[in-house]
């Protein structure tokens, strides 16, 4: 029964937060205030699908909130002003659906990156990481000089017109950046449960010298983990920047933080082998639910870190409990 | 002898398990106390209980006549008691001394006391004669030294009892000797020594009194004197238990794994593999016997490519020593490692996911898993190796040793092997799994698999192989069939003596006259 409860345990978090805003909080259950948490949420949550997989093999990645912003800058500047062929005195300037493509495939290479320092050099992924939160952050500043590309409207001229629709328009009365977090969820949720990658991901992070011997590549699914957070990272920075219409260089700072303590709070283990997809999800609907009410209940700002931060420490207290009880093995 | 320690009418449950049943127990002052039974039969958790680990439910534990309750192993230290598990609990990082001293600091309180830490763990391995650096970190130690510092870190607080689960196991036979010299010397100074081991003729050459455990309950205690290895056996096992040897093996087939001049060496450059050459037919056993240290294991890691080093290794005659680790398991060529928790399981998967990881290439043709498929071949390999788990989804964690290890063997022939390297397949498990491991072996080896385990016991060796190459410090000092082997020749060749080289010299003496 307690061990229920605690495998429960974001569940019943989610649940007492919401009821908890829903009677205090004034406007919390309105259709529109509750339209604009879920685009918070999802936003948490495509950070922690990435994060959820690099956990899983024992990782971290502390670089997500730079390559949100990195992202965003580049989305921007590409519908602002094109990108220079200087070999042929040349500007073009890429469709929307061009310009995500490349933030998300930059956001793949800098996982790249990490996932290299990780396997090939051996740097230890929080070390490697805070270096590209550093490094991510000073490329998406010097990109403008620290000034913000503004009104990402694009120009039916140019062919670049309908970036903020991705993250401020609807399909079917949802807002985009929720059905994109939905789609992703269900797709990496399988993956991680019915492939053979996701299995490796587990073994990788329940014992990494078992899987190498038993034939997996781990550094290969060491590698792959980053860029996959990579990518959702970048996602979020296009995402965040097309709902703001703009692209501000400290877009996605501390953003990480969110990230981690959104898998914490599903479930994961930061030891690796332990964590789902699923409980993810919950984790940011927690962390999102929780940050939204407390504005709209004038919480000052202050508050809202010390209660998240509260949050989070008892969060990982339950999963000591739930290891002490003999904590099965959960997948999926 | 006095008796020192005793326990009475001890029960222990875990949930509805019963892990012990009433027993009592003597240990001796001034002699080696041996106990011995299967794996689960309850001696480890009577150990921890005579060191504090846990309390009992009912019965009393009694020193020197005085009931006493032991609420941690700290304070049964204090009390003299002094336990060294089987399982290593030291700190790689810290350095011998430190490691000695865990937790029972020397000093005022501020500072720590570094000189006479320094003097008394000097003066504690003097007496285990073990000439270990006192700043080596233990990681760097190998895991026989380990073994010593583990002890040492029991003696240093001049514990009367001592506790040894299973002290040999990772020993080589000159560590074992030391050893035994220790526990001589500390038996003449009246300590009461609890020994657990699995190897029947160690505890017959050290054991004064010896007590049987079955099933939570205590079977039989006599002096050793009285006991026999039959007599031993017999009430381990309720019944005739034991190995029955290898029939004659039949005509060897095609050589499946080729060992070619292999040398491998350590980062400072000292070899610990030397031009080794040898061959595994299919359906042949191949024994690599040789002490802790021979170089066996790095052997192994360099075949299966966990291990750099240099020489020709063919599977098949295709040569496979440049490529990966993953690149072998396709080939089919599959490591057993020795340390199975930390090289062979997966602690956060179930039984399931445990066996089937090296197979799932197969069994996700287009890239997904199908359950029902995957829990078919998973219970189709529980069934094969007789796995004593309920299903697929048992916790790894849950089963006993000897399952554990052949899910590990089972892991390997999920992918249809073609050769399997064992690194000493019978290390921490009981006298029945090992049987039942061996007979998988067999039935491995009909099959037409080639199989080359490790192992430190020469029993085994002739017993379960076909051939026995012998080891010692880096390099083959025999290869000859098991059948009809001279067994006082082999232990020579493992401690270093080549085989023949005895006749060699004889000769070439004769010749001089």
């Amino acid at each position: 029964m307690a061990a229920a409860l605690i495998r429960l345990r974001a569940l019943i978090a989610l649940l007492v937060v919401f009821v908890f805003f829903a009677a205090l909080a004034p406007h919390f259950l309105s259709v529109g205030s509750l339209l604009i948490m879920a685009k918070h949420i999802a936003i948490i949550a495509v950070l922690g699908i990435g994060m959820t997989y690099v956990v899983l093999t024992g990782g971290i990645d502390l670089s997500v909130g730079s390559i949100v912003g990195l992202a965003g800058m580049v989305a921007g500047s590409l519908i602002l002003n094109g990108l220079t062929l200087t070999a042929f005195g040349l500007v073009i300037y890429p469709s929307v659906p061009l310009v995500v493509l490349i933030a998300v495939l930059l956001g793949g290479a800098i996982g790249l990156a990490n996932g290299t320092l990780v396997t090939r050099f051996g740097v230890a992924p929080f070390i490697a990481t805070l270096g590209m939160l550093y490094i991510a952050r000073g490329a998406a500043l010097l990109s403008s000089g620290g000034a913000t590309f503004p009104n990402l409207v694009g120009n039916s001229e140019l062919g670049n017109e309908g970036f903020p629709l991705l993250g401020a328009g609807h399909l079917l009365g949802i807002p985009t950046p929720v059905v994109i977090m939905t789609l992703l969820a269900l797709v990496a949720a399988f993956v991680a449960a019915r492939t053979p990658f996701g299995r490796y991901v587990y073994a990788v992070g329940g014992n990494a010298r078992a899987a190498l011997l038993s034939g997996v590549r781990v550094g290969r699914v060491k590698t792959i983990v980053y860029v996959i957070s990579g990518m959702c990272a970048a996602l979020v920075g296009v995402l965040v920047a097309s709902d703001l219409v703009s692209a501000h260089p400290a877009s996605g700072e501390t953003f990480e933080l969110s990230a981690i303590a959104a898998v914490v709070l599903g479930g994961a283990s930061l030891a690796g082998g332990r964590g789902t997809i699923g409980g993810t999800i919950i984790g940011a609907c927690v962390i999102g639910t929780l940050s939204d009410g407390m504005v709209m209940m004038g919480v000052s700002e202050f508050w809202q870190m010390v209660i998240k931060g509260t949050v989070i420490v008892a969060a990982v207290i339950l999963d000591q409990l739930q290891g002490r009880l003999g904590g099965a093995s959960d997948r999926g | 002898m006095p008796v020192v320690l005793q326990a009475a009418g001890v029960v222990k449950s875990y949930g509805v398990t019963r892990a012990l049943r009433g027993v009592d127990f003597t240990v001796h002052g001034g002699a080696v106390n041996v106990l011995i039974g299967e794996n689960g039969a309850g001696k480890s958790t009577l150990m921890r209980i005579l060191a504090g680990v846990e309390q009992p439910d009912q019965g009393e534990l009694r020193l020197d006549g005085a009931p006493i309750s032991l609420r941690s192993v700290r304070d049964a230290a204090r009390q003299g008691i002094g336990i060294v598990f089987q399982e290593l609990n030291l700190c790689p990082n810290l350095s011998v001394v430190e490691n000695i001293f865990l937790g029972r600091r020397v000093g005022n309180g501020f500072q720590i006391d570094r000189r006479t830490e320094r003097d008394r763990a000097a003066e504690v391995l003097r007496r285990l004669k073990a000439r270990i650096d006192l700043d080596t970190l233990v990681g760097d130690l190998r895991i026989g030294q380990q073994q010593i510092v583990e002890i040492a870190r029991a003696l240093v607080e001049d514990a009367r009892i001592l506790i040894l689960d299973e002290p040999t196991s990772a020993l080589s036979e000159s560590e074992v000797a030391t050893l035994f010299e220790i526990l001589a010397e500390l038996k003449r100074n009246g300590v009461g020594i609890v020994y657990i081991s699995h190897r029947l003729e160690e505890l017959m050459r050290i054991g004064d009194y010896i007590t049987v455990m079955r099933d939570g309950a205590v079977v039989a205690s006599i002096p050793v004197a009285g006991a026999s290895i039959p007599w031993i056996v017999q009430h381990m096992l309720g019944e005739e238990g034991g190995l029955p040897s290898r029939a004659s093996s039949e005509v060897p087939g095609a050589p499946v794994l080729e060992i070619e001049d292999v040398t491998v060496r350590r980062a400072d450059g000292a070899a610990l593999v030397e031009g080794v050459s040898l061959a595994a037919r299919a359906g042949e056993i191949v024994a690599i016997y040789g002490l802790l240290g021979a170089g066996r294991t790095e052997l192994l890691e360099y075949c299966c490519g966990a291990r750099a080093g240099e020489g020709v290794v063919r599977l098949d005659g295709v040569r496979i020593d440049r490529l990966s680790i993953a690149e072998r398991v396709e080939r089919r060529l599959l490591l057993v490692p020795e340390d199975r928790q930390r090289e062979g399981l997966f602690s956060n998967l179930p039984v399931g996911s445990n066996l089937s990881l090296s197979f799932l290439s197969r069994l996700a043709p287009r890239g997904f898993l199908s359950p029902r498929e995957e829990g078919r071949a998973v219970d189709g390999m529980i069934r094969q190796l007789g796995i004593k788990a309920e299903s697929g989804e048992t916790p790894i964690t849950a089963l006993s040793g000897g399952n554990q290890q052949k899910v590990v063997i089972g892991r390997c022939l999920m992918r249809g092997p073609a050769a399997i390297l064992l690194d000493d397949p019978s290390r921490g498990i009981d006298v029945g799994a090992r049987a039942e491991v061996f007979e998988v072996m067999r039935a491995l080896s009909a099959n037409g698999i080639a199989i080359v385990f490790t192992t430190s016991d020469l029993l085994e060796a002739l017993t379960i192989a076909d051939r026995i190459v012998v080891m010692a410090t880096g390099r083959v000092t025999a290869d000859v069939a098991a059948a009809g082997a001279d067994q006082t020749a082999l232990i020579r060749a493992a401690n270093g003596v080549p085989l023949g080289s005895e006749r060699a010299s004889q000769s070439a003496t004769l010749g001089a006259c």
